[in-house]
Order: structure tokens, then C-alpha cells, then sequence
């Protein structure tokens, strides 16, 4: 059976490489994402931190003198700002609720605990800002304030590292998927493996050689080699059974009909009366006709057996043509029929040579049965234009009509009626031709008689 | 009809009481058609050279030349950004401002030293020292200050020789005095042992650089502390009366700043001008007219003294912080 002949369904090497391939593009994905957000927020936290001293420096600087807020900002709370990017910095100092100073449109977050500094992403000015906030309260002799301090920065500087950060881990990402990718296709190979050495140690087997798997395999082929040795030990020991039958059935067959047959010839000899010989004749030709007939089923059960085995070797078809035409002969010659033999020297050609000889013996054979007293059989075993052996009689011929059926098991041609068959013989020939890829063709002559023409 | 020609007047009026310019002066080019609008807190003489020198070389442009204090050129500006293309002026700190609120436009392709811009939008273009500067003829028998130290030794040595014969910012006018007042503090307790001494020898407060060193050439003062020694310089006619001195204990050096504003017209030709400005190409300028002290050509020592242009600058614009010096400053000077 050929891969064309199976139904296919998907690769599994593809499949799981599919699986992999796409298991990998997702956690690389994931992971862009979360070392992203990661980076992210730890850049966002460091400019926090920034901010937070810069809010603290100020708020330390407050002091109440004379009952009025005076705070002697730091130079380093904005110096501290400065970035690589030079992110705009915006601020607002509130006593109480009153702007002290620095930009007085820049508001505080509402629901801010007084003694919580509080961060936010925010919009100022149409510019995102990270904004900062917190508060400390100045106890004066009789005075209770709270001074509040917040710092806005731009986020250039963050974005820019952001980028940059973004940009590192796409190319580790992209490095990382196709190093997985190369992984993965390696891995799928490796699984695969077991199973391709598997069917090819299967498909390099000779067709006699039904032996279980020996080589070990991974667990999970275990059921099927199993199932694979099982089943091949079930053909074995059925293809060994029906080995058996045939050559059983030949000897337990043959021998009683040999028996009964010379029984009965022993008999005829003995038997005067004509009537009594006359019903023994007819048993003779019974018995042959019986004996002929098992003998070809036999040969075809043998013949469809071996046709499976391709024990092939080299065989001269001219050594096996002319082997059967000598044992054949003196069958010729009780019928006056003569044998001719036109071969080249030598046609070798690939075969069983059982079967050969079964299917030139059949041919031989038949033609000999048609064939007219006094007649000549002309054998022609040549190797050109192909391999052929052509068996020609000068008998009744094949009826038209029947020329594409007489092949059939069990089929006779209607003008057999007179002679001893069981239709099997060219079903054998037939048989033989297919199992060594050759054809078989009926013809008949112009002159009178059929033709058969086995090539190879 | 009365109430819209009442309400046009009484723009104008306020318009035109906004802001007294200094100076006001078209320069035109060769073949000008489109016209920046520069407001400056530099003196138009000492500009001029630039301007001419940049016309030269583009002469499609004329350049409209507004000069007026650093304060007011801050106010102004932050007034109507609309009606200016660049904005230049020594205050560095009221220029960072503006460019932190937004008033700039980013001029990109510069490349710049990180303290010498902020966000590729505040360029120093200048390197222009604070200095001592003193008439010679009273020196004739002291020995020359060199540092604050020193300068703070001959006036507690000589109180009669100097008493109201000094000469120095009023920080409370002047930006730049402000700017160099409070670099000064950040740097050294030295500033304050010196306002004290300073304060109580009854020093004058001057407005501007200008009439400070006026004052100096006809010996109306001695001694002006703090004064831009490129302002000094540019007076060749007085070279020979007075003396320019880079204290030697911790230099204070302002960078004059450029910005091209966004709300600009014509950002491109601004921010050529702008390019023109922080190229060394001004310097080359034929003729002995008096250029300012170029930034490209300012050496390693003059770059390292030189006040970054950072956030922090911002913290003595703050209210409460510009109050709380104020009031150390007029109780160490004004006794």
C-alpha cells in the first residue's frame, strides 16, 4: 500500500511544533508586557523618590518666625530635579489653604491625608506631569498651621528611558523567541524520531519477514508496537496455517484419487462385461477429472499464497519451458499432437519460479487438451519486444465474447464441454501474470486456434 | 461708537504703559522683507555688531530691536508672547523660568554643552563674568583687591578712603544683580561678611551695569562690586581709568540667553538667528566694534564658573525665598 492510499490528518511534528512556537510567542508577549510595566514602575517610583526629598527639603525649610511662614527653600530641592531630558518642574507652597507661593493654578489632589504624602500621575499645563504632595504642621506660641508643599515634574526623562528599556527587552524578546523556535522545531524532530525509525525499520522488511519489533521504543508507542507485533504474529501464524493446509490438503487428496484410481483401472482390467467396463471407464474419467480439478485448486490456493510472499529470483523461462514440454510430451504424443519450440537462447527474467511453472505448465497444458489429433502446438519464449511465452494450438479457438470472462475462477469456454477441466487454468495464469506485474492476452489465429500470451 | 474709540485709547494707554522701552531700533537687511521681532534686556550699541553682522548674512530679514530691564523684558514677554519672535536677556534664572512655563520653541540640532541649554530651547550664547571693577587713580597707594577677601581687608582697613565711594546692584531692581547677589550667597558666607562691610560703609545701589561704571570713570565711587566686566570693557574710552578684576576665590559667570518663542510667526528665521547666536560665527565680525565675550571661545576655567542653566535657578524666583533674601540682604546692606 502506497502513503497515497492513507487518509492523512494533520503533521504531528507540525502540530507540535504549532503548539510550541505559539507557547513561546505568548510568554514572550506576557513577559514584554510585565517587564515593561515593571521597568515602568520603577522608574515612575525613583522619580517619586526625587520628588518626595525635593517636597521634604522644602517642607523642612518652613519655619514660623514672628507669626508669619517663612521658608528659605533649599537650592538642591530643584537642583535635585535636573534631569538628562531637562524636565519642566512646576510647585505650589499652600499655608492652610492659601497659596503661599509657586504656581497657583497647579491644584492638590482632593482627598489627601494631611499626614500622607500623596502621588499622582496628573495633567498640567497639557503636559502629563508626576505630581507630589505633603503637608507638616508649624506649631508657633499660640498658632496651629499647616504648610503644604507640592512638586509637579514633567515625564520626558522617564519616557526616554522607558523607550529605551522598551527597545532592550523587544530585542531580548525577539532573540529569545527565535532561539525557542530553533528549539522547538529540534524538539519535535527528537519526538518524532522513534516513530519515523519505527516505520521505516517497518517499511525495510522483507515481505517474509514477520518477526515482532525488537528495538526499544518510547513508552507512549508502546500499544502500538504491541498491537503491531500482535498483529503480525496473528498473520504469521495464519499465513504458516494455510502454508500447512495447502500441503496438507495435497498429499491427504491426492494420494486416495491416485489410490482410487488405480483401484479402479486394477478393476477395469479384471471386469469382462462391456457395460461394467463402459460405467468404470466413466469412473476413470471421473476420478481424473477430480484429481485435475484439486490438483488446479491446490495450485491456485498455492498460487495466491506465494503471489503474496515476492520470492523472487532469477529464472530462465526457456530452461522452465523446456523442463514442462519434456515431461509433457508423452502426453503429446498419446494425441498425436506435436510440440514446437521456438526460443531464444536464453530469457532470464525475476520471478517465483514455482509459479512460473505453474502458469506455463497450465498453458501448455490447456493447449495440449483443445488441441486435435495430429495437430502442432508451437511454443515461443522470447525476450524482445518484452518477456513473453506464446502457447498457439490448432484447436476450436475462444468464442469472441468470451475472450474477457474466460480468465474468471470456475469460468470454461463453451466449446470445453468435451474435455476434462475445472476452469481454473487461466485463472492461474492470470494469477501468476499479476503477481509478476505481466499480462495475459487471448487471441486467436487467423488461421484457426487460440492463442495465449503470457508476457512479463 | 464713543465706548469702542474709549476702549482703543485706553488699550493703547495700557498698552503703552506697560512697558517703557530703553530702546527701540529697525535694523534693516539688504533686501529685508520679513521682519523678527528681538526683545532684549542688552543695550542696543553693544548688540548692534551682532545684528549687522547676522543681516549680512541674511539679508532677506530686517530685525526689530527692543531693549528694556530684564524684568521688564520677562513681564512683558509673559504679557504678550505673541508679539515676540526672541527673547534675549542676561537673567538667566526669569529666562528658565519661561522656558519652564512653556513660552519656548524646542530649536533642534544645536549641539550644546548640557549646562550651556535647557531643553533644547534656552541657549547661553555669552560668558560675560561678575567683577570687581575700580578706578585706579584710588588705588594709587592700596594694593589692588584680587578676591572678596581681599577686597573686604582694604575696606575695613580704609572705612574713610571708601565710605559712600562704593558701588554695587540693587537687587531689588536689577535681575542680574539678583542673579549674582544670590550665586554669591550659595557660594560663600564671604558675600555676607562683604554686604555687611559694605552696608556699613553706605553703598550706592545702582539700577544698571552702565551707570555704575559710569559713576566710576568721573570717581563718583571707587570700587563697583558685581558689575559685568564685558560692560566695563565695552567703555574703550575709559580703558585707562579703571581696572577690571575676576575675583579669584570663587567666580560668578552669567550667561546671556536666547529663546525663540512659540508662539512665533516665523520660528525658522528665529531660530536661525538663534543658530547665528550659538555658532561662533558673530565673533568673526570685521572692524574693532566691541562684540560681548562669545561662550565658544570661553576657556575651560571660565566654563567651570559658569552658572548652569538647572532647575534650581528657579529657586530664587520663589516668593517666600526672594522675600527671605531680600530682608537678609537690606538688613546686612541698608544700616
Amino acid at each position: 500500500m502506497s502513503t497515497s492510499d492513507v487518509n492523512v490528518y494533520g503533521s504531528l511534528r507540525n502540530r507540535l511544533v504549532m503548539t510550541l512556537i505559539g507557547g513561546v510567542a505568548m510568554l514572550t508577549l506576557l513577559s514584554y508586557f510585565v517587564i515593561r510595566n515593571y521597568a515602568a514602575h520603577i522608574a515612575v517610583q525613583s522619580q517619586d523618590s526625587i520628588l518626595r526629598a525635593s517636597v521634604t527639603s522644602i517642607l523642612d525649610a518652613a519655619a514660623l518666625r514672628d507669626g508669619s511662614v517663612e521658608i528659605d527653600i533649599p537650592y538642591a530641592a530643584f537642583s535635585m530635579l535636573g534631569t538628562t531630558t531637562d524636565d519642566r518642574v512646576f510647585y505650589v507652597i499652600y499655608q492652610d489653604d492659601l497659596v503661599l507661593s509657586g504656581y497657583e493654578d497647579l491644584s492638590l489632589p482632593k482627598d489627601r491625608s494631611v499626614t500622607e504624602t500623596a502621588y499622582r500621575s496628573t495633567i498640567y499645563r497639557d503636559v502629563a506631569v508626576r505630581q507630589v504632595s505633603a503637608s507638616r504642621t508649624l506649631i508657633g506660641a499660640d498658632q496651629r498651621t499647616i504648610i503644604t508643599a507640592s512638586i509637579a515634574q514633567t515625564q520626558d526623562s522617564l519616557d526616554d528611558a522607558l523607550d529605551e528599556i522598551s527597545e532592550n527587552i523587544a530585542i531580548y524578546g525577539i532573540g529569545f523567541f527565535c532561539l525557542a523556535v530553533l528549539l522547538s522545531i529540534w524538539v519535535s524532530s527528537a519526538t518524532i524520531a522513534p516513530l519515523k525509525r519505527l516505520a521505516d525499520s517497518v517499511a525495510r522488511r522483507g515481505p517474509q519477514d514477520l518477526s515482532p519489533v525488537a528495538k526499544p521504543v518510547p513508552t507512549e508507542m508502546v500499544p502500538l508496537v504491541s498491537s503491531l507485533n500482535h498483529f503480525m504474529e496473528r498473520l504469521e501464524r495464519s499465513l504458516k496455517q494455510s502454508e500447512e493446509f495447502i500441503a496438507e490438503a495435497a498429499h491427504r487428496v491426492r494420494t486416495p484419487i491416485a489410490t482410487v484410481r488405480s483401484h479402479a483401472e486394477m478393476t477395469l482390467q479384471r471386469v469382462d462385461k462391456e457395460e461394467n467396463r463402459q460405467a468404470l471407464r466413466s469412473m476413470i474419467r471421473a476420478i481424473d477429472e477430480t484429481s485435475r480439478a484439486a490438483g488446479q485448486l491446490l495450485d491456485h490456493a498455492m498460487i495466491s499464497f506465494r503471489a503474496d510472499q515476492h520470492d523472487y529470483v532469477s529464472i530462465d523461462l526457456v530452461e522452465i519451458t523446456e523442463d514442462i514440454v519434456m515431461r509433457l510430451r508423452p502426453v503429446a504424443e498419446m494425441k498425436d499432437v506435436t510440440i514446437q519450440l521456438n526460443t531464444d537462447a536464453e530469457v532470464i527474467l525475476l520471478g517465483d519460479s514455482i509459479l512460473i511453472q505453474n502458469a506455463v505448465r497450465n498453458l501448455i497444458d490447456n493447449a495440449l487438451k483443445y488441441s486435435p489429433s495430429d495437430s502442432v502446438i508451437t511454443i515461443e519464449v522470447r525476450k524482445q519486444p518484452v518477456t513473453f511465452i506464446a502457447v498457439q494450438d490448432q484447436g476450436p479457438g475462444f468464442q469472441t465474447h468470451e475472450m474477457a470472462s474466460l480468465t474468471d475462477r470456475f469460468t470454461r469456454g463453451e466449446n470445453a464441454s468435451g474435455t476434462i477441466g475445472s476452469g481454473l487454468g487461466l485463472t492461474i495464469v492470470r494469477d501468476v501474470a499479476k503477481a509478476h506485474d505481466g499480462a495475459v492476452e487471448l487471441s486467436n489465429n487467423p488461421s484457426g486456434g487460440a492463442c495465449v500470451t503470457l508476457s512479463f | 461708537m464713543r465706548y469702542l474709540i474709549l476702549l482703543i485709547i485706553s488699550l493703547f494707554a495700557s498698552h503703552a504703559n506697560s512697558i517703557e522701552w530703553e530702546d527701540k531700533q529697525l535694523f534693516e537687511g539688504a533686501i529685508g522683507s520679513q521682519t523678527i521681532s528681538v526683545i532684549s534686556s542688552t543695550d542696543t550699541a553693544i548688540f548692534a555688531p551682532i545684528i549687522t553682522s547676522f543681516l549680512t548674512i541674511n539679508p532677506e530679514l530686517n530685525i526689530n530691536y527692543y531693549v528694556a530691564s530684564s524684568a521688564d523684558v520677562y513681564e512683558e514677554f509673559q504679557r504678550n508672547p505673541q508679539d515676540y519672535d526672541v527673547v534675549i536677556s542676561s537673567a538667566m534664572d526669569l529666562q528658565l523660568k519661561l522656558v519652564n512655563d512653556g513660552f519656548s520653541a524646542r530649536i533642534e540640532g544645536i549641539s550644546y554643552p548640557d549646562w550651556a541649554q535647557w531643553r533644547e530651547s534656552l541657549f547661553g550664547f555669552t560668558m560675560e563674568p561678575a567683577s570687581i571693577v575700580i578706578n585706579k587713580k584710588a588705588f594709587e597707594t592700596l594694593k589692588v583687591p584680587r578676591s572678596r577677601q581681599e577686597m573686604i581687608r582694604v575696606l575695613r582697613t580704609n572705612p574713610e578712603l571708601f565710605r559712600g565711594k562704593i558701588g554695587s546692584y540693587d537687587v531689588r531692581q536689577s535681575g542680574l544683580g539678583y542673579l549674582f547677589a544670590t550665586q554669591d550667597a550659595r557660594a560663600s558666607e564671604t558675600y555676607w561678611r562683604l554686604m555687611e562691610i559694605m552696608g556699613s560703609l553706605e553703598t550706592r545701589l545702582y539700577c544698571c551695569s552702565g551707570s555704575m561704571i559710569e559713576d566710576l570713570s568721573n570717581n563718583t565711587i571707587s570700587i563697583a562690586y558685581n558689575v559685568l566686566g564685558s560692560y566695563a570693557q565695552a567703555r574703550t574710552d575709559i580703558a585707562d581709568k579703571i581696572e577690571i578684576i575676576l575675583p579669584s576665590d570663587f567666580p560668578n559667570t552669567m550667561m546671556r540667553t536666547a529663546m525663540v518663542s512659540k508662539h512665533s510667526l516665523s520660528i525658522r528665521s528665529s531660530a536661525s538667528f538663534l543658530r547665528f547666536l550659538t555658532s561662533s560665527e558673530w565673533t568673526k565680525a570685521e572692524g574693532d566694534s566691541y562684540h560681548l565675550p562669545p561662550l565658544q571661545a570661553a576657556s575651560q576655567n571660565e566654563q567651570r564658573s559658569a552658572i548652569a542653566l538647572e532647575p534650581g535657578l528657579m529657586i530664587f524666583l520663589d516668593k517666600l525665598k526672594r522675600k527671605t533674601f531680600i530682608k537678609e540682604w537690606e538688613n546686612a546692606l541698608i544700616q
